[in-house]
């Protein structure tokens, strides 16, 4: 119950004239984000965050995870309207998002896809305030052995659960803790891989890498395949919207489903684009009316957009209670905290209360806000895409450009992220992920802080990593989930190969 | 990735070569690592592990991973004959993004981020998207001036400048 208390201060804390103006200008920019080509929620909010250095700490989280909330509806605008999913969670959207308009149910399909994100995250807010002050108690208890064992469970997931090879998972995320590791070494204040260079001293902000690989590349990409945006229009009324209402309690399993997956891929670093593809998977198998996803079913909106939101927004539990990010966007929030001096992890609920309720009361108003503005705005949002990409393409740069050179006002960051570019292009083309690389950039040193201490504790025998049951389960289950795509593929050839023998 | 197995007109670039390509970057960039790991001591020192005991396995395992996908690239080298990672025709626009982005990246260091800017939107729009002068100039002197007044009168950022602001008494 102290819970509840703390959450209601929380709300007066967001409620503050201040905050709300903040959290609309949020939604406004994450909106505008969500639809720009080039522009995602991780970059974007990278890019803004500067902007935020001089703000008081809950002012700024709350502006910031709003961008996010904002990002995620804009990402459904593009997919039903144009057929480009502006963010990757929501390439499931297109599926039948975009049938949808072509019919002149534009209006149906994105009411429906703003309801149920909604929805989604709702679901995960409320497990968010009630399990997050669990987990936080729970994992002051932990040792260095079992941070580096939910680390680990972290990275195997990527491995395990990524829908790219898993060797290119693997190759993307040392790539991302070698870079981490450059600069000086935080135990013993050694310099590692700077090569006797003063600017490589101070290492590789993983912003940079994030505006590089996620906003350059894109553009990119963007460039190569000459997008020209042909959009349906999208009015929304008063009364589609209602009729659309109506229409939804119909499919409540497949949004609790979506809610359910999709907290279970965020909590668990899958992410929100698998969780919307499995969503969307598990809704067709088992609906009624199979045969008509992928020509416009409403249901095939709901259940990626559920799932999609709830596993943006349930990325933020391990982040805030253990100080370990679900998704890239998380990351960057988390690098966000780190620069206003709060330390994410379970003693940020002892120390910073007023700060986490407050972030949490904002996320229920911010989404609550953002589903009425994204409702009441869509045409404007349409008619932003309508922009020919030869305006906007130097313009994202330039930003991409500004936000680079504020992380440290250095110009080398502004060559490196020209560089990542480079690489997140190639990397997107060759089909390695970038999650994995942001994320190891980001937890490497507190992974080899973590893995340091335990081979400490244990005088150098990896037998620490099962010393308890609590951290050998853990490592047990990311042992289990990294050898996955190994066995499964075994598995997969051993049967087909078993009817050829018969055969013979 | 298309299954074509005819070259596309114009030539192209194969996705095998570059996959082999940053397969052995991963190697060169893991023993880069691993090298300089053992230089600050990749071992057990007398107060636990050294510096480069972390990055020595990583630098191993980047290593291996890309020594693995050149491998398995190069083992598959004849099946994956047609997949093309560019065509020369697809790369053009790409390349005349990533030029004008380099030198307005030099630009920047040379005269202020302010007034590359406005020349870098310029330039695009009207090599690149063909308008007319009145448009190009809008967007390029305002958007340059929009991010002055939100970084440089509000949120009180400093950005890189040269010479024009310096005119003007920034």
């Amino acid at each position: 119950m102290e819970d509840i208390g703390n959450l209601m201060q929380g709300f007066a804390v967001a409620l503050a004239w201040k905050n709300l103006g903040f959290m609309l200008l949020g939604i406004l920019l994450g909106v505008l984000i969500g639809v720009l080509p080039g522009l995602g929620g991780a970059n974007g909010v990278a890019i803004l965050l500067p902007l935020t250095f001089t703000m008081p700490p809950t002012s700024a989280i709350i502006m910031l995870s709003c961008i996010y909330w904002g990002a995620l509806f804009g990402g459904a605008i593009t997919s039903i309207l144009f057929n480009i999913p502006g963010e990757p969670w929501s390439v499931a959207t297109t599926f039948d998002g975009y049938p949808m308009a072509q019919k002149g149910r534009a209006g149906e399909a994105l009411t429906a896809a703003f309801t149920s994100s909604f929805i989604g995250a709702l679901f995960a807010i409320i497990l968010i305030t009630f399990l997050a002050p669990l987990v936080a108690r729970f994992a002051l208890k932990f040792g260095p052995p079992e941070y580096f064992a939910i680390q680990l469970l972290t990275f195997c997931n990527f491995v395990g659960m990524g829908r790219q090879p898993p060797i290119r998972s693997i190759a993307s995320m040392m790539l991302g803790f070698a870079l981490a590791a450059v600069g000086i070494d935080t135990v013993t204040g050694t310099l590692r891989m700077t090569f006797g260079s003063p600017t490589l001293l101070q290492g590789f902000d993983f912003l940079v890498a994030v505006i590089g690989l996620f906003g350059l590349g894109e553009i990119f990409l963007t460039m190569e395949e000459g997008l020209s945006f042909k959009g349906k229009s999208g009015k929304i009324d008063a009364k589609v919207v209602l009729k659309t209402w109506a229409e939804l309690p119909r499919y409540w399993i497949t949004s609790l489903r979506g809610c359910l997956v999709g907290c279970w891929m965020g909590i668990t670093p899958g992410g929100a684009t698998p969780a919307s593809f499995m969503s969307y998977g598990m809704a067709r198998r088992f609906s009624k009316n199979k045969d008509q996803f992928g020509d416009g079913h409403i249901e095939g909106v709901i259940a990626p957009e559920t799932a999609a939101h709830a596993a943006g927004t349930s990325a933020l539990l391990p982040m805030l209670t253990l100080g370990i990010p679900g998704s890239p966007t998380a990351a960057v929030l988390l690098g966000g905290l780190l620069i206003w001096g709060l330390q994410p992890g379970p003693l940020l609920f002892v120390e910073k209360k007023e700060f986490v309720w407050g972030l949490i009361a904002s996320m229920y108003l911010g989404n609550i806000a953002g589903l009425i503005i994204v409702l009441t705005t869509v045409p404007w949002w349409a008619a932003i895409l309508r922009i020919p990409f030869s305006i906007i393409a130097p313009v994202i740069v330039v930003f991409c450009a500004i936000g680079a050179y504020t992380v440290h006002n250095n110009m080398f960051d502004v060559a490196m992220m020209l560089v990542f570019g480079v690489v997140g292009y190639v990397f997107k083309k060759l089909k390695y992920p970038l999650a994995p690389l942001v994320l190891a950039l980001v937890l490497g040193d507190m992974a080899e802080t973590a893995f340091r201490q335990s081979m400490l504790l244990s005088g150098g025998s990896v037998r620490i990593f099962w010393s308890n049951p609590l951290v050998g389960s853990i490592v047990t289950l990311a042992l289990i989930i990294f050898c996955w795509p190994f066995v499964s593929n075994v598995m997969g050839r051993m049967r087909s190969r078993e009817p050829r023998a018969k055969s013979a | 990735m298309t299954e074509e197995r005819e070259t596309p007109a114009g030539g192209a670039v194969a996705t095998r070569w570059v996959e082999v390509a940053v397969g052995l970057v991963f190697v060169g960039l893991g023993f880069l690592v691993v090298a300089d790991s053992h230089r600050v001591g990749a071992s057990w020192g007398d107060d636990g592990p050294k510096s480069g005991y972390f990055p020595n396995i990583i630098g191993w395992i980047l290593a291996a991973s890309g020594a693995w996908i050149a491998g398995q690239t190069i083992y598959r080298w004849k099946r994956l004959a047609g997949q093309v990672f560019v065509t020369y025709a697809d790369f053009k626009p790409v390349l005349a993004m990533l030029l004008p982005t380099i030198a307005y990246v030099i630009l920047i260091k040379l005269i202020g981020i302010y007034v590359a800017s406005a020349l870098y939107i310029a330039g695009f729009m009207l090599f690149q998207g063909k308008y007319k002068w009145l448009p190009t100039l809008c967007v390029s002197l305002g958007v340059p001036g929009v991010i002055f007044a939100l970084f440089e009168i509000w949120f009180l950022i400093p950005l890189p400048k040269g010479p024009l602001e310096r005119m003007l008494g920034y």
